[in-house]
């Protein structure tokens, strides 16, 4: 047996690819469900790896070392490519030198995200080759191909997963080894490829259409499209992990797997659809191949019957199918709902979670207890929310966001409600690492345009949803050395914000003051809520316990939402093995009857 | 490699923290090293712990989708009650049930706005699948060996009398993911795993 056989994940294997096609500088900003590519790729110790300030940097960084000959690689989540589009629009049409991969790794379901956008369509928009894996053995090979690629034809590739290619493992056997490095990047003066002003960019227009046209050619024979011979009855055309469940689903019918999904190879397509009875298209998300197969004349259908909404799976495909005829009904197979009225579990914010405590005196300021259940009606205060494991407050009981929308939204949000002329406060909360993300700009803004509102920055010293990732602000970068930490405050200053607080996360009281404070100024006020992540420190001392002789049950504690406090027949308990114990202390500090306590004989 | 090999589609069910994701690549590899073609997939949801986690492993002569298609797994392994429940639809008619007998109470059980389903309840819905239902105290047993971590490796063991892998496939994979330091009492606790399910069956 072949001893290279290893069982890794999608992200794995695109690590490993890079590696072994000898990539010299890659670029990210964590983001589920490519966080684990550029982890991976830090670990070699002859690449370059950074942690990027945002996608948007990331994707000019990798340009910028591509231009120099080396092999670059930037990886994002799908939302990722909307912050780096601009950069990226533009190396298309500047062309590399080193081949340039861009990663880009979709989301349908929305497992962990704020939508499910199609990426396949930005390879069309930027006209640049588009690779999809089935799997991570797919993954692997087309890492490959696709600096060979960019580097024949002048071009960033993209390469497209999806959760269930990024996050699954399958058996991958890595047959490469490091390609050589290039000895010494060079910069070659060459203002027509580089300088993109009016008059050097509109020649570059027509280079990059002649590009597409050699491409296309070079999609009919590239060797990772690829035919499945089987019965000519029904012929799929389907890529990424869609081949996977049309597989699954018709063992027998021929299927046309498509690698590169832009551009389309037209006469491959034509010609396997003129050796089947009927042609579909099996693929999730948007009608991406069927609208180009389409637009080739040929008669072909797929999302009629295959849903466009959440990912795919093998009883989708199969009962859509049963649907229109294509599978007799018994195929289907006996299924039978999920059992009735089980308590969902929704993730939480974990025990010692340095934002539970502002978002308890947030919840309280606002009186935002009042608003579950009801419609329509009016915060009293105005949160705009961001995207980070704080998020999750907008949940029950801590009920504490009004908004969400993207990296760094909430801050111009909050200014936008307030120029509006809204008579309530408003306040923005936003993550350390998403502030350095795209939150600065929206502060210089509120205090460009004279804003009153709050900005309070959740401190937590990591990016601490997709696993704590360093950023600018830990001052360690992604291979563990140690650098410069951009400290918030002296940034907050330097921008002109007068009213600066940093509040200790761990302390109700002097939250709630100084929250109160701030959002009483007529100017722009950030507040610093400072403490570590509760999945970083490792010492739990002394978990707090209730004296059920001094508590009164008015269940106040519950109202934190912390996982280690529950309530088993009427009688709240602390949970010893989940509490954070001397971390946190919040819920012995609002306790009104003094009933939490660390155990006698301590003080904490 | 050629001959067929037995298909087994696995579902681990648990809640985040409690090592269902560690639990399925330990399976997955060990069924790779015994010749097996395997898929994993993982479901977590957005934070890092404390919601519903659920991993698919399935190994057979060759896999296509990573997920296991509804109402065609072989074996449950629950290491939560409520969890058990939540995807008893994904059985297949006549599939194993191993539960853990452990409950975890959902923050909305614990606010008083839901209530926690009732052992009956669980049994119930298992039960419109199967007879095939083996609770084991897996928590509590984790927690005789001194450290209560080792409930993953347990649960491997209780799964492992219905694998179709050698006991050393197992004990090696084991070995090979479990640092030195607990790797003893992990193999403790997948041989307790292995002894206790003998007994319980409840049909």
């Amino acid at each position: 047996m072949n001893n290279n056989r290893q069982l890794l994940s999608g992200n794995e294997a695109l690590a490993m690819g890079a590696y072994h096609a000898g990539v010299q500088v890659a670029t990210a900003y964590p983001g589920t469900p490519s966080t684990e590519i550029l982890e991976n790729v830090s670990r070699y110790k002859d690449i370059y790896a950074e942690w990027s300030t945002n996608e948007k940097v990331a994707m000019e960084v990798a340009m910028g070392a591509a231009y120099t000959g080396v092999r670059a690689m930037v990886s994002m989540k799908h939302v990722g490519l909307n912050v780096a589009s601009d950069p990226f629009m533009a190396v298309s049409y500047t062309g590399i030198v080193g081949g340039l991969l861009v990663v880009c790794a979709d989301d349908p379901q929305i497992h962990s995200s704020q939508n499910e956008q199609d990426n396949r369509h930005y390879a069309r928009l930027a006209k640049v080759p588009m690779l999809e894996p089935t799997d991570s053995q797919d993954v692997y090979d087309l890492v490959g191909y696709a600096f060979d690629i960019s580097e024949a034809f002048d071009t960033p590739v993209m390469l497209r997963t999806t959760t269930r290619i990024a996050h699954s493992k399958s058996v991958l056997n890595a047959n490469k080894r490091r390609a050589e490095k290039t000895p010494q990047p060079v910069f070659h003066y060459n203002p027509r490829k580089y300088i993109m002003l009016p008059v050097y960019a509109l020649p570059r227009h027509a280079i990059i259409e002649e590009r597409m046209v050699k491409l296309a050619e070079y999609a009919e024979k590239f060797p990772m499209n690829q035919v499945v011979q089987g019965d000519s009855s029904l012929g799929i055309v389907t890529s990424g992990v869609a081949y996977q469940y049309a597989r699954e689903t018709f063992p027998n019918a021929s299927l046309l797997r498509l690698a590169m999904t832009w551009p389309l190879p037209e006469k491959m397509i034509k010609k396997f659809a003129a050796g089947v009875e009927r042609l579909i298209v099996v693929e999730e998300l948007d009608p991406f191949l069927e609208d180009n197969i389409k637009s080739m004349g040929i008669e072909v259908t797929g999302k009629e019957f295959i849903p466009r909404v959440g990912e795919l799976n093998t009883r989708i495909v199969t009962e859509s199918s049963a649907g229109i005829g294509l599978l007799p009904n018994s195929e289907k197979g006996e299924i039978i709902p999920p059992a009735e009225g089980l308590p969902r579990r929704p993730p939480l914010l974990c025990p010692g979670c340095p934002h539970t405590g502002i978002y308890y005196t947030l919840n309280n300021l606002g009186q935002r207890s009042k608003l579950p259940g009801t419609t329509g009606q009016e915060p009293k205060l105005i949160v705009t929310g961001d995207i980070g494991c704080y998020t999750l407050g907008a949940y029950p009981p801590l009920n504490v966001l009004d908004t969400t929308a993207c990296m760094g939204a909430g801050i111009g949000q909050a200014l936008g409600m307030e120029k509006a002329g809204v008579s309530n406060k408003v306040v923005a909360v936003i993550g350390d690492s998403t502030f350095m993300h795209s939150g600065i700009t929206g502060l210089i803004d509120a205090v460009y345009n004279d804003g009153h509102i709050t900005v309070i920055i959740l401190d937590n010293s990591t990016t601490a949803m997709t696993g704590h990732q360093e950023h600018p602000g830990t001052g360690v970068t992604a291979q563990g050395d140690p650098t410069v930490a951009v400290d918030i405050e002296s940034l907050a200053r330097g921008i002109g914000v007068k009213d600066i607080k940093v509040i200790n996360a761990f302390d109700t009281k002097a939250l709630r003051d100084g929250v109160k404070d701030s959002l009483d100024r007529e100017e722009v006020s950030v507040v610093i809520v400072r403490g570590a992540c509760a999945m970083r420190v490792r010492k739990r001392d002394n978990p707090r316990q209730v004296d059920v002789g001094k508590c009164t049950q008015c269940n106040l504690c519950l109202r934190l939402g912390c996982p280690a406090i529950q309530s088993a027949d009427g009688q709240v308990f602390i949970e010893p093995s989940l509490c954070a114990g001397d971390i946190c202390g919040i819920c012995e500090q609002i306790c009104p009857q003094k009933a939490i306590s660390a155990p006698t004989g301590v003080t904490s | 490699m050629n001959e067929e090999r037995k298909k087994m589609d696995i579902l681990i069910t648990g809640v985040g923290g409690q090592g269902v994701v560690l639990a399925s690549d330990i399976i997955g590899e060990a069924a790779l090293t015994a010749g097996y073609d395997v898929k994993k997939t993982d479901t977590l949801g957005m934070a890092q712990r404390g919601g519903s986690v659920v991993s698919n492993v399935r190994i057979a002569s060759r896999v296509w989708s990573p997920m296991i298609k509804e109402g065609e797994v072989d074996v449950i392994l629950a290491f939560e009650k409520l969890e058990a429940a939540r995807w008893s639809h994904f059985l297949r008619p006549g599939g194993v049930a191993i539960i853990n007998d452990y409950e975890q109470p959902p923050l909305s059980v614990s606010l008083g706005q839901a209530e926690y389903p009732g052992d009956a309840d669980i049994t119930a819905a298992l039960k419109r699948r199967t007879e095939e239902i083996y609770p084991v105290d897996g928590t509590g047993r984790a927690k005789e060996l001194g450290n209560v971590r080792t409930l993953n490796i347990y649960m491997l063991g209780c799964l492992s009398v219905f694998a179709p892998l050698s006991t050393d496939a197992w004990k090696e994979s084991i070995s090979r993911r479990i640092p030195e330091r607990v790797r003893d009492i992990n193999l403790t606790a997948f041989e307790k795993g292995r002894e206790d399910i003998q007994n319980v069956r409840i049909g």
